[in-house]
């Protein structure tokens, strides 16, 4: 702020109110409509406030889901989600640090090519190469299976910058130091790059996670098997629904709860991901 | 460039193996299985390949229905990036005026970046559900009768909504940091010079967040390409009348379901190559910006 202008602070404060309010209103209206019971959709307009249904919905919907879709219940979904969240980010991490330890320290033959390799999945996203990409994981049977899920999707060229970035700008005396007193390769990325990594790693996470949480198109391909459904992809089957309106009450909480652990992550995690999303777009 | 490196001939392949494993067989095979397919016709009980060389991407640019979505997707990525950046630009300036309530301020604009684009694409779809939702009743009483379902124009409204309001925290996020790098010495000289705020804004700031907002511009229309597939896809299924039936949605429905595999790779290649040069753009500026 270079002068007091109090009109303008004041314009600013209504921007940001307005601006908080704008970006919460989708999500209210979602958390109220789970709350009410489904007659509230019937007719008229949808309601603003809060009604009492809202422990019925989730307890119907965590514990039996909605049957007249075919989707099993919310438990079940949002534990599939975590998994296939928590197997793309810790696989993503693992492949890509080992990557780049092994392009930042040994000089081998063909190293710009696998470097190249991996540059180029930049530029192949899922939905580009869909169709030969299922049929590559259907002919290895890897379809209704958490491998079919996630392997696909841990390839991952941002990361292996990210950690090529990291290792380079730690100390090449800490390398022949730790050469002197007899350490091997891996003795050296176990005791001293991992934990040098070790809040690049966590921010890395962060983003990952969510990356893997909101995954959408692959597991709506790849899933054919309601026991794999996760919670993203299979909001969309409980919304669709011929010749009536869906039942809006089930739908929303089931939006509720899908976008829940990752809010939170972002939010209790705030620094990390801010980190994390900063570092990830280098 | 490390000077202490590593002797080893077999180590470096066996930590690059599970990486390069995966990239080449989700990516590399699949992208040039693609890129085959793209110059093979096959009949439709897929008895008979042949090839028919550029036939495909012959036919795909005289289609009129491509053509279509590919108009579809210009509008579609310059009203989300205009709107997201917009608006997110002003909440940026505003915060960066803040001092104690701007961190409060950051977290609650920030969030929406971990909502997933289909929850975000169902959440709008109710709000402007022509039976019972907020807006079109809103809409009515301003004497507007909204119906995405038939009208083109609202389904374009309606998905360019959801996909701006999951992006705004993304750059709202860079258009701060941005403007915290810009050295508060020029806008004061500038104050001192008699420009109010306005002026400095147009004159200093922006000119100076322009590496930003370049950089920005680049992420958010590689957003639109792909990333907003499950907007669509959750809400308008590409129409009415093709409306919202973008590149990748395109690219999807004649692949899996009008299974016409040859124009669906020819598509891909196509997307493959937008992709490509979005990439090089990116990296050439942030090259750029290193040198700074």
């Amino acid at each position: 702020m270079v002068e007091k202008r109090p009109f303008l602070h004041l314009l600013a404060h209504l921007v940001l109110i307005l601006g908080v309010l704008i970006v919460a209103f989708p999500v209210w209206l979602a958390f109220v409509a789970s709350t009410h019971e489904p007659t509230a959709f019937t007719s008229g307009v949808i309601p603003l406030l809060p009604g009492s249904n809202g422990v019925e919905t989730y307890a119907t919907m965590l514990g039996t889901g909605m049957s007249t879709s075919g989707a099993p219940p919310l438990g079940l979904l949002l534990w599939n989600s975590f998994v296939m969240a928590m197997l793309i980010a810790v696989g993503k991490i693992a492949i890509s640090i080992l990557s780049a330890f092994a392009i930042v320290y040994f000089r081998f033959p063909l190293r710009s090519l696998a470097f190249w390799c991996i540059f180029i999945t930049l530029m192949l996203p899922v939905e580009v190469r869909i169709v030969p990409t299922f049929k590559v994981v259907a002919d290895l049977g890897l379809l209704n299976s958490y491998a079919g899920l996630t392997v696909p999707l841990i390839a991952s060229a941002t990361a292996t910058f990210l950690f090529r970035q990291v290792f380079l700008t730690i100390p090449d005396e800490l390398t022949e130091a730790a050469r002197i007193d007899g350490a091997g390769p891996m003795k050296f990325f176990r005791d001293i790059l991992v934990p040098l990594s070790r809040t690049n790693i966590a921010a890395l996470f962060v983003i990952l996670f969510i990356y893997g949480w909101n995954q959408y198109l692959w597991p709506l391909l790849v899933t054919t098997d309601a026991k794999f459904y996760t919670v993203v992809a299979a909001i969309k089957r409980m919304a669709e629904v011929t010749d009536a309106q869906p039942q809006w009450n089930f739908v929303m909480a089931t939006a509720v709860m899908a976008m829940l652990p990752p809010v939170l992550v972002v939010i209790l995690m705030q620094r990390l991901f801010v980190k994390g999303l900063v570092e990830t777009e280098k | 460039m490390k000077r202490t490196i590593f002797g080893h001939r077999l180590l470096p392949w066996l930590l690059l193996f599970p990486q390069l494993a995966v990239t080449f067989v989700f990516f590399l095979w699949p992208a040039g299985q693609a890129a085959r397919q793209s110059f093979l016709r096959e009949d439709a009980f897929g008895l008979k390949t042949e090839f028919v060389g550029l036939a495909n991407y012959a036919a795909l640019f005289r289609d009129p229905l491509y053509l279509n979505s590919l108009q579809v997707t210009v509008v579609f990525s310059v009203a989300v990036a205009v709107l997201s950046m917009g608006t997110a630009l002003l909440f940026a300036l505003a915060v960066d005026r803040m001092l104690r309530s701007a961190r409060a301020y950051t977290t609650l604009i920030v969030w929406p970046y971990a909502v997933a684009p289909a929850i975000a694409g169902i959440m709008w779809w109710f709000i402007f559900n022509p039976t019972i939702g907020i807006m079109p009743y809103l809409l009515d009483i301003a004497g507007y009768d909204w119906n995405h379902g038939i009208d083109t124009t609202d389904a374009m409204i309606l998905v360019v909504i959801a996909s701006s309001w999951k992006q705004i925290s993304y750059n709202f996020l860079f258009f701060v940091a941005g403007l915290q790098a810009i050295p508060a010495s020029l806008r004061e000289a500038a104050a001192i010079d008699g420009a109010g705020p306005v002026k400095r804004f147009f004159t200093v700031t922006f000119p100076l967040l322009s590496p930003t907002t370049f950089f920005l511009l680049v992420v958010n229309v590689t957003y639109t390409l792909f990333d907003t597939f499950p907007v669509i896809h959750a809400t308008t299924e590409g129409g009415p009348a093709q409306s919202t039936n973008i590149l990748v949605y395109k690219v999807f429905v004649d692949g899996f379901i009008g299974l016409n595999l040859g124009s669906s790779a020819a598509q891909s290649v196509v997307l493959m190559a937008i992709v490509i040069a979005l990439t090089a753009i990116q990296f050439r500026w942030i090259e750029r910006r290193v040198e700074y």
